[in-house]
């Protein structure tokens, strides 16, 4: 610890902090736009400056020099520092006068107004003139991609977008051409930025040069009102913000949680919002001679209850897709249960996951903070730059850090950083097994973390592969007191809370693929079931958001909230609890899901024990208290996983695929998103100039 | 400076590589940087593939630069754009004009240099003659300014100019021959232009001295008595007098620094007339009052 005095505050701080960091920690607010606490110092637009006694006798950049480099007084006095002396008042004028000089004062039509770190650091630290009289800079905008626009005369020069490619997203695409005032940010030929957390540069942006493409003069800042939630795009559970003017969503931004997503989120989960407008089912439908009309709520209701009333409880079956939320999936379950049914299934792409083989063998037990820690990794049949791409993101500061082999067994692709390429299919894995090669580097780590991809596990034999995943993650110790490393990583938002509550097929009940199959079952229920063929025969109700996949193949459609419609708990790969509030409401006659289901088991002669969400979670909570644990990951027990490990099989061989090849159309809300549209074919075309 | 910009698509050639003894030149360079620090061989490779494809670097070379060292294209693009040493747009063939404009050539006719090329080559800089044999450009100094106003053509440079010399070596550049470098008025590299005023006395040079080993003492004796003799040293102006260095502290090695001072001082007879400047204190002396600012 050294000694330091910030405005006559005298504190204890590690020497490697930085001048910056020390004055945070004395409670002096620092006005700084290139310093990041997430990335690389680069100490370039100097508004950070204060006085030092015992540094150079000059202002000084505080956030590119350490405690430690500062000498103490004559007599020992410890290193003082001001920040609220003449010296550092004139310094940031006249800082902050020279930001000014070419920066295009049109905050009135840029849609950073309002939430501009210039602006807000202008008013509070600048002077209320210039003394400039010449021409300003003018600089070309440039082209990045369609979801990032440029006002390139805007831009202040300090790099953080330059650094947040190169370093978080992992893409060496956006650069700083020219030098002096004639820098100018762009990508190398005005190439479309390829990285799924491109649009975190836009929040990155101290200034409007980098403003969200899609969002573009829709709205300002001050007029949307905002909701804390979750996202679904991904089984990440990335915490967001759901900003709305009136009924629509205008954008959605990152919320901070160092647990999960830092404060970064995937370009899906951002642009996503456009795609809740558009396609929306917004009124019951029912099929009449083949074709899909509209109905009223008692109308669709009533042909439901006439199919399910003449079929035995054995005969019908559900469906939880990938974005429902825990309460209607444990609905769901509750009204089937009463129907006499038990066949419900939430793992639509067959997914060899069982709840009965315990909580641990189907969670990221190492945890997306735990990345960190271990310390080495080995990815089995997964992409998680494309099914997790903010965990992808935390995986690679993990590398950037050093000393961090990884592995990976499955299609060979672009992840951000170097990895060993051992293999493609179980094979390799079960040579992993007998040892040998990176087993060995595994077994020399003190925390290896073994990631399993949905890819690994979608498939016949997954159960088997699973298996074989536990046994090598026992023998090479990834599970031990203090650490499990054993993850499985989910793509589906609704996957883990659907199998904490168990929505798999209960004792002689069908899986999905058994109930989708022809003759499978008489009355199906997809609760938003989008992902998976439905052979016809079985009567279809389809309980969603959006007219994709499913709502197609439906014979009674009833329509459903939304992520963003309704508060639902969703719970993450790694097994967080979180709750995803409501920030606007459905669209015409649309209801929340549980709702739906309620009104429905009235109907059908069963109705559900709950009148309101809150008696739902009370009954949800009573039968699987840890979710109750808001926020909380509530550790499984590994004795599963050393369980699961002496189970037998062996997997057929084959390569193992990947879940997601189209990273921007994984379901309904995307699909129906022209933004998503854009950048998947903007991605596959890349990927076929690639192959070329 | 100005925005600099790749040259249009059109003139970009298709491909770039290096030849093949450039590219053993290159192996060798990046050899020696430690591995791992590839990225650091960006700037000589860049310059030698802008010498080998006639003065400029173009898109294909510096994507091949890039695959060379492993550095993606934008980050070589930063380091060809940054430094302006490095042409974006085709030069002339045979010449490429840099005419330099900072100060002091400028104050000894730089602009009239940039007339001759605006007339001869185009009013513009950066655009190639009609014939496509020259172009210019304006830069900073390139390092001669005792010389000034001067140009550099590729590494060499042309000094002590008047527009006629520059006339006359654009002349011979078009002629296809190679004009020689160097002051152009006959000045011996930056020696006075009036000619040799120290080391003028030819024992210097005639080899009798060698071996003497006694020259520099013999040159401070000799110093030491024109001091004496001829003109004593005019009493300093009081600035000076506070500038004049502290004593050197016991244990200084180097007591030879005062006497060279005034050694100096003595010989300058030349600037006598022009008022003394003070005279700088040693390295480490404390700074007075007189000489801050
Ligand atoms: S575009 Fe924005 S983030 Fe990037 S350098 Fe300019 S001001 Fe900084
Ligand atoms: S924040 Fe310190 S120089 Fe930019
Ligand atoms: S000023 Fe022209 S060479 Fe230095």
């Amino acid at each position: 610890m050294a000694k330091i005095i910030v405005d006559d505050i005298e504190l204890d701080v590690p020497p490697e902090f930085t001048l910056l960091q020390a004055c945070e920690a004395a409670g002096a607010e620092i006005p700084r736009f290139c310093f990041h606490e997430r990335l690389s110092i680069a100490g370039n637009c100097r508004m950070c400056l204060v006085e030092v006694k015992g540094g150079p006798p000059k202002p000084t950049a505080s956030c590119a020099q350490n405690v430690r480099d500062l000498r103490p007084g004559p007599n020992g006095e410890p290193p003082v520092i001001l920040t609220k002396s003449p010296m550092v008042k004139k310094a940031r004028e006249g800082v902050m006068e020279f930001l000014l000089i070419n920066h295009p004062l049109d905050c009135p039509i840029c849609d950073q107004g309002g939430e501009c770190d210039l602006q807000d650091q202008a008013m509070a630290y600048g002077v209320d003139t210039s003394r400039y009289a010449e021409n300003k800079r003018a600089v070309e905008d440039k082209y990045i991609g369609p979801l990032i626009k440029t006002s390139m005369t805007r831009c202040i020069q300090c790099t953080r977008c330059v650094r947040f490619t190169t370093e978080v997203a992992g893409v060496a695409e956006l650069g700083a051409i020219g030098r002096g005032e004639d820098m100018e940010i762009t990508t190398y030929l005005e190439a479309a930025l390829s990285s799924e957390l491109q649009g975190n540069v836009a929040d990155l942006c101290p200034v409007g040069a980098l403003t969200q493409r899609p969002y573009a003069y829709h709205a300002r800042p001050w007029e949307l009102s905002k909701t804390e939630s979750i996202d679904v795009m991904d089984a990440v559970g990335s915490n967001i913000r759901v900003d709305t003017r009136g009924r629509e969503v205008m954008r959605v931004l990152p919320r901070l949680n160092e647990d999960v997503n830092e404060e970064w989120i995937s370009d899906k989960t951002r642009y996503i919002w456009d795609g809740l407008k558009t396609q929306r089912l917004d009124r019951p439908y029912v099929r009449v001679n083949g074709k899909l009309k509209v109905a009223s709520w008692p109308e669709a209701f009533a042909a439901i209850a006439a199919k399910v009333k003449a079929v035995p409880g054995n005969r019908i079956g559900g469906l939880v897709g990938d974005l429902a939320s825990v309460e209607e999936a444990f609905a769901l379950k509750s009204l089937l249960a009463s129907l006499g049914s038990s066949n419900i299934d939430c793992r639509q792409d067959g997914a060899k996951l069982d709840p009965a083989l315990g909580r641990a063998s189907y969670l990221f037990n190492a945890t997306i903070a735990g990345i960190e820690q271990a310390d080495a990794l080995l990815i089995i049949g997964s992409n998680p730059r494309l099914e997790a791409s903010v965990l992808n993101a935390r995986i690679r500061k993990r590398w950037l850090q050093g000393n961090f082999p990884i592995g990976l067994i499955g299609p060979h692709v672009d992840l951000t950083y170097p990895y060993d390429y051992l293999g493609a299919g179980s094979d390799t894995l079960t040579d992993l097994v007998n040892g040998g090669g990176f087993a060995e580097v595994l077994k020399g780590a003190q925390r290896p973390l073994i990631l399993i991809g949905q890819g690994a596990l979608a498939r016949a034999d997954g159960a088997a592969v699973l298996a074989q995943a536990a046994r090598l993650a026992v023998a090479v110790g990834a599970v031990k007191e203090g650490w499990n490393g054993f993850s499985v990583l989910h793509t589906a938002a609704s996957r883990v809370g659907a199998l904490d509550i168990g929505a798999v097929p209960g004792e002689g009940g069908l899986d999905a693929v058994a109930m989708t199959n022809p003759g499978g079952v008489d009355v199906l229920f997809a609760l938003g079931a989008d992902e998976i063929d439905i052979a016809p025969g079985a009567f279809v109700v389809y309980l969603g958001t959006h007219g994709d996949r499913g709502a197609h193949r439906a014979d009674v459609i009833l329509p459903g909230a939304a992520y963003t419609e309704k508060s639902g708990t969703y719970v993450n790969t790694e097994g967080r609890v979180q709750v995803a509030n409501r920030a606007a409401f459905p669209p015409g006659e649309a209801r929340e899901d549980w709702a739906v289901l309620r009104a429905l088991s009235d109907v059908v002669g069963h109705r559900l024990p709950f009148d309101s969400l809150a008696q739902l979670r009370a009954a949800l909570y009573a039968a699987y208290p840890h979710l109750a644990r808001l926020d909380h990951v509530t550790p499984a027990d590994a004795a599963a996983v050393n369980a699961l490990s002496s189970a037998g099989g062996t997997p057929a061989s084959g390569p193992f695929a990947s879940a997601v090849t189209d990273f921007y159309l994984t379901n309904p809300i995307a699909r129906a998103s022209a933004v998503m549209a854009e950048c998947s074919a903007l991605a596959s075309s890349r990927h076929a100039a690639a192959a070329e | 400076m100005s925005v600099r910009r790749l040259a249009p698509k059109e003139v970009q050639p298709e491909s770039f590589a290096f030849t093949a003894e450039n590219l053993a030149w290159a192996e060798k360079t990046i050899a020696k940087y430690p591995p791992g620090r590839q990225a650091s061989a960006v700037i000589p490779l860049l310059m030698r593939a802008q010498e080998q494809a006639g003065g400029w670097v173009s898109e294909p070379a510096m994507r091949y630069v890039g695959d060379m060292l492993g550095m993606a294209p934008i980050r070589v693009y930063e380091v060809a754009t940054f430094y302006t040493q490095f042409q974006l747009q085709p030069v002339g063939k045979r010449a490429h004009i840099q005419v330099c404009g900072t100060t002091p050539c400028m104050l000894r006719g730089a602009g009239d240099l940039m007339k001759v090329c605006k007339s001869r080559i185009h009013e513009e800089p950066f655009h190639l003659s009609a014939n496509g044999d020259f172009s210019w450009e304006e830069v900073e100094c390139a390092g001669t300014c005792v010389n000034a106003p001067m140009v550099q053509v590729w590494k060499d440079v042309y000094e002590d100019l008047t527009p006629a010399d520059l006339e006359k070596i654009l002349d011979a550049f078009e002629r296809g021959e190679h004009p020689a470098s160097g002051p152009q008025n006959g000045r011996l590299t930056s020696a006075p232009v009036t000619g040799l005023r120290v080391l003028t006395s030819p024992e210097l040079f005639d080899g009798s001295m060698v071996g003497q080993g006694a020259g520099l003492a013999l040159a401070r004796e000799a110093l030491a008595a024109k001091a004496k003799g001829e003109t004593a040293p005019a009493a300093p102006p009081p600035a000076a007098a506070a500038a004049a260095p502290p004593p050197p502290p016991k244990n200084d090695p180097a007591p030879a620094a005062a006497p060279a001072a005034k050694a100096v001082e003595a010989a300058g007879d030349a600037d006598k007339e022009k008022p003394k400047k003070p005279v700088a204190p040693p390295p480490g002396g404390k700074p007075t009052d007189s000489t801050a600012e």
